[in-house]
């Protein structure tokens, strides 16, 4: 890094600057996202006395390990799934369902919000509603339906995959909709000059375009399912055994007698929302490539 | 395309319909409070609540914090990637990436593990140590936003014209940052700002496992508690995450999708 | 006729995008809208499409009124701007589409999909994907989809002017001899002279949504009826003069008289009307047998190429005037005054 000035031309305060510039990020990362990471990598695949082994990620498969991560599977699936169909539905109800042109930027703005309301508040929120004497409940048993009697419950499975939909589908309309505009009007106009059907043009065209992102999005969805635990948190206590909680369980007060195991839990963790986030990137950059 | 408009309007009826509902309930349950009549006596209790006040106040200052820190950290490093060291774009942005993909449980785990009290940096040994942690541990949740904001908002004032200008009259790098690229990109920066603040606010994670006396872990105990404040507390959440989305949307930045599970 | 347009008007709120459009068009011509942007011509084009209903006015083709019929009842195929390739599937199912969708027989596709290719040049792009073509072959691989299913009519909405300019002039060639072996009905949209010039049988020239002009190249260029089509379509020279006598057809600019050839319609003595001149038209030096003449002082003289093209500075405004560059003859000099001499006949006179 050359800083001596040359005669003809001022070299600028050269990279010296900008590498101080950029050193507070980096050691910022280094020490507060890589760091971390590393040291939870590391320990997984270490036994008590800083031995390797592989002996942690084995027992990740204890029956009790195993349904956690069932669990989490479950909940992140059904949400990740019922999410993307759902915002795919009202994203493209909203971009190009013809209706009033209000409508799109009241439901993005509102997907904003939504997206971010997550957490303890949520849960309050899904207790008030379909909770035991939630308002919803209430109004439902008013006309003859009653929930609770037919085995539902806000604190399990359905319930949990319910709220979580609350920030999942607007996650997904968030994502999707750049896919959706990204469907130029001239693919329609040249599909109908054909002799194609509105179906046709779905079905041939629009839907078999948009598929990769659609798809792309969902595992996104998924992996911010799986690493969710503030709302179940808030939602179920500790019963409802998620991998998250689980985990928070072992922070807490290392309810698994093992923080080697624990380190291999959160490792798990990660190595599932990494996949699925890597899947998205994959699919949405084949996305770009066709849709240049 | 012209589609059956009766499908859209449906579709956005039922989604009407499942996204107020729980705010409507919300409210409704958070005026029931006097028994008998409508009143607003939870919303009242809450704010009197010496505990409310002190940790509304501890993760407003906590936000505060992490805004001016993230802001410390990301301008400097957009402004230099997209001046002078384009190739550690591609770093950069996996960076970026990393608090999306890392879940946050996981994230303060490893805080936990590393910067405990039996480790080189014994951060969590002291109080402040700690709410440095959580502090850091936030700059982290909001760095992808903080970090595309201001990477937009830089992109959009082009940097490069302006730097050469100033350099010409004789500017260091300090000085344009601080002086001529900050305030061309305050609304970027109020944008990333504003979302830090909404994740901040209710963040339960970070502020439970660290044991600090955050909004978040105080919404958590008297949601296992109490029975009408807890519907309050939600309806004033939303109010405060409508009300930093809606000031992003104001300063002109677009409302990022949120990941504050 | 072959796709009558009669009455034409399209209104979006209270402005009106195209009025009062009356267009015959035989079976197998090529006609072109011509015009600035936003002058009615691709609205008008979408209206023969289907894609907008006019507000006013009918649509036949064949002695069928379509005004109402919806886009894909039409028949008609479609080359966009910007090719609009679906981009999910192969040039070979991108051709093939439209038959697909009329639910023929895989072995009349396939043949009617080989027959197309050929018919464009590319044969070997079939396992193509639009992405992996250049703009050329995008708009090849287009023409090819629009024209698979045996439309009675072809529109092309500007179909050049997103390719480079070397492309250009060889894919509208091509696009001409594709139309005239076919022997389709065509209406081509662009904003190009040079290509309407051309390529067409016919010119339509547009202008704020109504036509100026309905001619063949020839007359569009060489007879302009207003100083719109005029000044649109190749260089022009504008002058104003007062008119002298309609019956001889003499008209004084500044202190000359000049003559145009005939009578000069709808006029009286002492009417101002304005006059163009082409370049290409005027000659330097002393006028032949009943030529007219004007004299003026060179101020500028630009180097183009296959021409010189000198300002010259006359009694009444500049003109330019084109010369051909030819080797070793020798030019006039800025400053230097010459006589500029045309025929009558090239004397335009524009309507008021």
């Amino acid at each position: 890094m050359s800083a001596a000035p040359t005669p003809s031309r001022r070299v600028p305060a050269p990279d010296l600057a900008a590498w101080l510039g950029v050193a507070p990020f980096f050691v910022f990362a280094a020490m507060f996202l890589i760091a971390p990471t590393a040291w939870l990598l590391v320990g997984a695949f270490q036994d008590r006395d800083g031995a390797f082994t592989l002996a942690n990620i084995v027992r990740l498969g204890q029956p009790s390990i195993r349904l956690s991560y069932w669990l989490s599977l479950e909940v992140s699936t059904a949400s990740a799934g019922l999410g993307a169909l759902l915002g795919l539905a009202l994203a493209l109800a909203a971009l190009r369902g013809g209706l009033p042109s209000w409508l799109r930027p009241t439901l993005m703005t509102f997907s904003g919000v939504a997206s971010n309301f997550a957490g303890v508040p949520l849960a309050f929120a899904f207790m008030a509603t379909l909770g035991r004497l939630g308002l919803v409940t209430a109004l439902l048993r008013n006309i003859g339906v009653d929930l609770y009697a037919h085995g539902f419950n806000i604190l399990t499975f359905w319930g949990l995959t319910i709220t979580y939909l609350y920030f999942q589908i607007p996650l997904m309309m968030l994502v999707v909709t750049p896919a959706i505009d990204g469907l130029r009007h001239e693919w329609a106009e040249a599909a109908e000059m054909l002799g194609a059907s509105s179906w046709q043009y779905w079905r041939m065209i629009a839907l078999p375009i948009l598929w990769p992102s659609v798809m792309g999005a969902a595992l996104l969805l998924f992996a911010n399912a799986f690493g969710a635990i503030a709302t179940a948190y808030a939602l179920t206590g500790s019963s409802f055994n998620i991998v998250p909680i689980l985990l928070y369980a072992q922070i807490r007060g290392d309810v698994l007698h093992d923080t080697n195991l624990g380190y291999a839990l959160a490792v798990g963790m990660l190595a599932i929302t990494g996949a699925s986030n890597l899947a998205y990137l994959a699919l949405r950059s084949r996305a770009d490539r066709w849709l240049r | 395309m012209k589609r059956g408009h009766l499908g859209a309007w449906l579709a956005v009826a039922l989604g009407g319909i499942y996204f107020l509902a729980p705010l409507v309930a919300t409210f409704e349950f958070s005026l029931r409070m006097r028994r008998g009549e409508y009143s607003f006596d939870a919303y009242r209790v809450v704010f009197a609540s010496g505990n409310f006040q002190a940790s509304f106040l501890y993760s407003t200052i906590v936000a505060l914090v992490t805004i001016v820190v993230a802001a410390l950290i990301v301008v400097p490093a957009a402004y230099f990637v997209q001046l002078r060291l384009p190739r550690l774009r591609a770093i950069v942005e996996f960076i970026t990436l990393l608090p999306l993909v890392i879940p946050a449980i996981v994230l303060v785990f490893g805080f936990i593990r590393l910067y405990g009290s039996s480790s080189a940096l014994p951060l969590t040994a002291t109080s402040l140590g700690t709410d440095a942690l959580l502090t850091f541990g936030y700059v982290g949740l909001g760095l992808p936003y903080m970090y595309r904001s201001v990477d937009a908002g830089l992109r959009a004032i082009d940097v490069r014209t302006l730097t050469e200008a100033a350099e010409s009259q004789g500017a260091g790098a300090a000085t344009i940052l601080f002086h001529i690229i900050l305030p061309n990109i305050r609304s970027a920066i109020l944008s990333g700002a504003f979302l830090t603040f909404a994740i901040v606010i209710g963040e339960f994670t970070f502020a439970s496992l660290l044991d600090r006396p955050a909004f978040g872990p105080y919404l958590q105990l008297i949601g296992a508690s109490r029975a009408y404040e807890p519907a309050a507390l939600a309806v004033m959440a939303f109010a405060l995450t409508w009300a930093c989305l809606g000031l992003i949307q104001l300063v002109g930045g677009a409302p990022a999708p949120g990941v504050r599970r | 006729m072959f796709l009558a347009l009669t009455g034409i008007r399209k209104t979006f709120g209270a402005e009106a995008v195209v009025k009062d459009f009356n267009l015959k068009v035989e079976r197998g011509e090529l006609v072109t809208f011509l015009g600035p942007s936003g002058c009615g011509k691709t609205t008008t084009l979408r209206m023969i499409a289907g894609f907008e209903t006019p507000t006013e006015g009918s649509i036949r083709i064949d002695g069928r009124d379509v005004t109402h019929l919806s886009a894909r009842r039409r028949a008609i195929g479609m080359v966009f701007q910007a090719y609009a390739l679906f981009p999910n599937m192969t040039v070979e199912r991108n051709i093939a589409f439209g038959l697909k969708v009329a639910g023929k027989p895989a072995a009349e596709i396939n043949a009617r999909v080989d027959e197309m290719l050929t018919l464009i040049k590319l044969p070997d792009l079939a396992g193509r994907f639009p992405h992996q073509l250049s703009g050329g072959q995008q708009q090849r691989v287009s023409l090819a989809r629009a024209l698979a299913p045996s439309p009675q009519i072809l529109l092309l909405d500007e179909p050049l002017s997103a390719l480079d300019a070397r492309i250009r002039a060889g894919l509208r060639e091509d696009i001409r001899a594709l139309q005239q072996k076919l022997g389709i009905t065509t209406i081509f949209v662009t904003h190009d002279q040079e290509e309407a010039l051309s390529i067409s049988d016919r010119i339509v020239v547009m202008n704020e949504g109504a036509i100026e002009q309905i001619g063949s190249p020839g007359d569009i260029y060489n007879r302009p009826r207003t100083r719109f089509v005029a000044s649109f379509v190749g260089t022009l020279n504008t002058l104003q003069g007062v008119v002298v006598d309609p019956a001889e057809g003499t008209i004084r600019v500044g202190q000359t008289i000049l003559r145009a050839q005939g009578v000069i319609e709808g006029t009286k003595t002492g009417e101002t009307r304005a006059l163009a001149l082409r370049p290409e038209a005027l000659r330097l030096g002393p006028p032949a047998e009943g030529d007219n003449a004007l004299t003026g002082v060179i101020e500028d003289a630009t180097f183009l190429g296959a021409i010189r093209r000198l300002r010259v500075r006359i009694d009444g405004g500049a003109i330019l005037v084109d010369a051909f560059n030819s080797n070793g003859a020798s030019f006039p000099e800025p400053g230097d005054e010459v006589k500029v001499s045309f025929s009558p006949n090239d004397l335009i006179v524009l309507d008021p």
